[in-house]
């Protein structure tokens, strides 16, 4: 969200900046161009800043949802977060599922896309295939793997059975409950991967693949490594970025299966947030998790920029 | 160096035959030019030769080893692509140094990291470095060889192009269109530049292109392609003056060659538009096609010759270009006029004429037919017209 707004207002004031010949006309000019400016520049205070500041601003009060009144008590929420167990778990646990998912489904996201992009016929099918579980409500998706998941009649359980393993009663088991949603969260943004790869992969010109040959590189290998890696990088960074934003946000999954159980073994920092401000009503605490969540998104997002500007090639 | 040779090559595109049965013998250290319209299947017929698309039938044989099983990057050829196809990651140095990297490196040494370790690695890229920068000096690229791809001018790319071509000292050279990309100016330089280094190797270059100008200035032999097939081949010179085709009459030489309707009258004598060249033909009667190359046509030519009117100036200083519209002649006839003659105002008319020698008489179906003087009134009919 953050990162469209500012998409869409940064060219138009670079845009007055430049349309301006001389400084001896500027002054005339200054005002169209505040006034073209204004409405973006009033739409992203009222949708981004007025709301974030607002914010930071709770999360200095003692403020409880329907509480007709609040005060100011510093950074006394600050220092509760820091003392509280459940916060360190909720950011550990965020941490190792972004750690998990991000580069599975980063990885297997190419690699679908590899295959699809390398395969002859059916490519339109497997393309919607893997791009199902995007379009769907991950809250149906939750249920279904839910039954999938079940201990005694879930599908997983089955197939290991069948095979001769042992089972897990995954989402109740302290020890796999994070790792199912990591397993889920990965299978949720395996396609919307894909789909960004598979662009990325068709932008690429054929014939750097014809001189890659000529050069050389004759093995897969060789020529992943010579041109398809290093002009997909763009594309990756992007993709790495936009996952990283989405499982900081993981809350669908977890909210449905698990509810952060068992003993907090899956609890993440948007359902913590959720559970104290909307289920403990302690909404200046809520305020400050959050603020905390947006100086995860914005460290990545200040990676990407940094990324983008070095690794964006021009043929 | 290398001899290449195609023996009966197809290639077909789903229903399509794009290229339909060539025999080519290009002779080693030749610089041979495939030319032909767009969509002729030159460029796929270059491809072929490199290995990077498989002929449907036929073979190739590169010094007289069937190569049809070889990969591309065993050929031992290299490759100027049209868009340079320049590795835009790669800085110069690395873009030239790659097909030796790819070459004289294991593939374990390729590795990142990893293969830095091997000792072997750190003295073939010592070698790798005096030869990429020999042929940076050789090409004046030395002082770029930091910069990227997107940093340079379309020249210098070019160069960079061709620089990772003859680093590796291939057998042979394939140039797609090479220079089709840069203004014109620039072309004309890197014309000299690639006929400058085809002398210095001394390889076996070939060189696809639509412009005839390119392949007339820098080859040894053009092969002329139309729609699938090498209709002739032969030294730049024989290609323009003896076409054995209208279509190859048509393709080489700018501007076009003239073209008026012609007959063959029962007797074997020709006719251009009703009128006697004083030629004969063994050609049997019908209809024909005569050809004038533009600067065989004389303006001003006097009574008897055929009547136009200017419709069209083209001056280019050294010379001007009169087109002439005439009754019965599709397109207007063109008249290459030296830069000391006066030139005739648009609508005025002109009378035009040319010798018996510059004409080219095509059948109804293109193929060249002889056209000579007879011999008991040479003398009296050495002009055809006026």
């Amino acid at each position: 969200m953050a990162d469209t707004l500012t998409a869409v207002a940064m060219p138009a004031e670079r845009d007055t900046v430049a349309a301006r010949p001389s400084q001896t006309r500027s002054h005339n000019r200054t005002r169209p161009a505040l006034a073209m400016v204004a409405p973006a520049f009033v739409l992203m205070c009222l949708l981004l800043l007025g709301p974030l500041l607002g914010v930071i601003a709770l999360s200095f009060t003692d403020y409880q949802l329907g509480s007709p009144s609040f005060s100011w008590i510093g950074l006394a929420n600050y220092q509760d977060m820091l003392a509280d167990r459940v916060f360190w778990i909720s950011l550990r646990n965020t941490l190792t599922y972004v750690a998990i998912v991000v580069p599975s489904a980063v990885a297997l996201g190419l690699a679908v896309a590899l295959l699809i992009e390398s395969g002859g016929s059916l490519r339109a099918w497997y393309r919607t295939i893997y791009f199902l579980p995007v379009m769907a409500t991950l809250i149906a998706t939750s249920i279904v793997w839910e039954f999938m998941l079940h201990p005694q009649f879930g599908l997983i359980n089955g197939l290991l059975h069948g095979i001769g393993f042992e089972g897990f009663s995954w989402l109740q088991d302290r020890r796999t409950a994070l790792y199912a949603l990591c397993v889920i969260g990965i299978w949720q943004a395996l396609g919307f991967n894909m789909v960004l790869f598979l662009a990325g992969l068709v932008s690429i010109p054929r014939q750097l693949y014809d001189a890659a040959e000529i050069d050389g590189a004759h093995g897969a290998w060789a020529r992943f490594r010579l041109v398809t890696w290093p002009m997909l990088g763009p594309t990756t960074v992007f993709v790495v970025v936009i996952t990283g934003i989405r499982s900081f946000q993981v809350f669908d999954t977890v909210h449905v299966l698990t509810k952060g159980g068992p003993s907090k073994s899956s609890e993440v920092l948007i359902h913590t947030m959720y559970i104290e401000s909307f289920e403990f009503f302690r909404s200046g605490y809520g305020a400050a998790l959050t603020v905390v969540f947006l100086v995860f998104v914005l460290l990545l997002t200040l990676v990407k920029s940094a990324l983008a500007n070095r690794g964006v090639h021009y043929a | 160096m290398a001899k290449i040779e195609l023996n009966g090559v197809r290639k077909t595109f789903d229903s399509a035959e794009i290229i339909k049965g060539i025999d080519l013998a290009i002779e080693d250290g030749e610089f041979i030019a495939l030319i032909g319209p767009s969509g002729c299947g030159k460029s796929t017929l270059l491809r072929i030769i490199a290995g990077l698309e498989p002929q449907s039938s036929g073979e190739v044989r590169i010094d007289s080893i069937p190569v049809d099983g070889i990969r591309a990057s065993a050929r031992n050829l290299a490759m100027v692509f049209q868009s340079y196809a320049l590795y835009p990651h790669l800085n110069v140095f690395d873009n030239i140094a790659v097909p030796l990297r790819m070459r004289r490196h294991s593939a374990l040494a390729r590795i990142p990291l990893v293969g830095r370790l091997l000792p072997e690695r750190a003295r073939t890229e010592r070698g790798i470095r005096e030869d990429v920068e020999r042929v940076a000096a050789q090409l004046e690229l030395s002082g770029l060889l930091k910069r990227k791809p997107g940093q340079l001018s379309g020249g210098q790319r070019q160069r960079v192009a061709v620089g990772r071509a003859i680093v590796r000292q291939p057998v042979g050279f394939l140039f797609d269109e090479p220079l089709s990309n840069l203004d014109a100016k620039l072309r004309v330089h890197m014309r000299a530049e690639l006929a400058q280094l085809h002398r210095q190797l001394k390889a076996t270059f070939v060189y696809v292109t639509h412009d005839q100008a390119e392949a007339m200035t820098m080859s040894s032999r053009i092969a002329v392609m139309i729609e699938g097939n090498i209709v002739q081949i032969g030294t730049p010179a024989e290609v323009y003056e003896n076409p054995r085709d209208i279509r190859v009459a048509e393709f080489v030489g700018s501007p076009k060659i003239n073209v008026m309707p012609g007959l063959v009258r029962a007797d074997g004598g020709l006719e251009v538009l009703g009128r006697s060249l004083g030629l004969d033909t063994p050609a049997p009667a019908g209809r024909c096609s005569i050809c004038v190359r533009p600067e065989r046509i004389e303006p001003d030519a006097g009574t008897g010759a055929i009547s136009g009117t200017v419709v069209h100036l083209e001056n280019l200083g050294a010379e001007a270009f009169v087109h002439v519209r005439v009754d019965r002649v599709e397109l207007p006839l063109v008249a290459r006029v030296n830069h000391d003659r006066r030139l005739p105002a648009i609508g005025s008319a002109i009378d035009l004429a040319f010798p018996a020698s510059a004409v080219r008489a095509f059948d109804a179906a293109g193929r060249r037919i002889e056209a000579t003087a007879p011999v008991r009134s040479g003398r009296v009919r050495e002009k055809a017209l006026g």
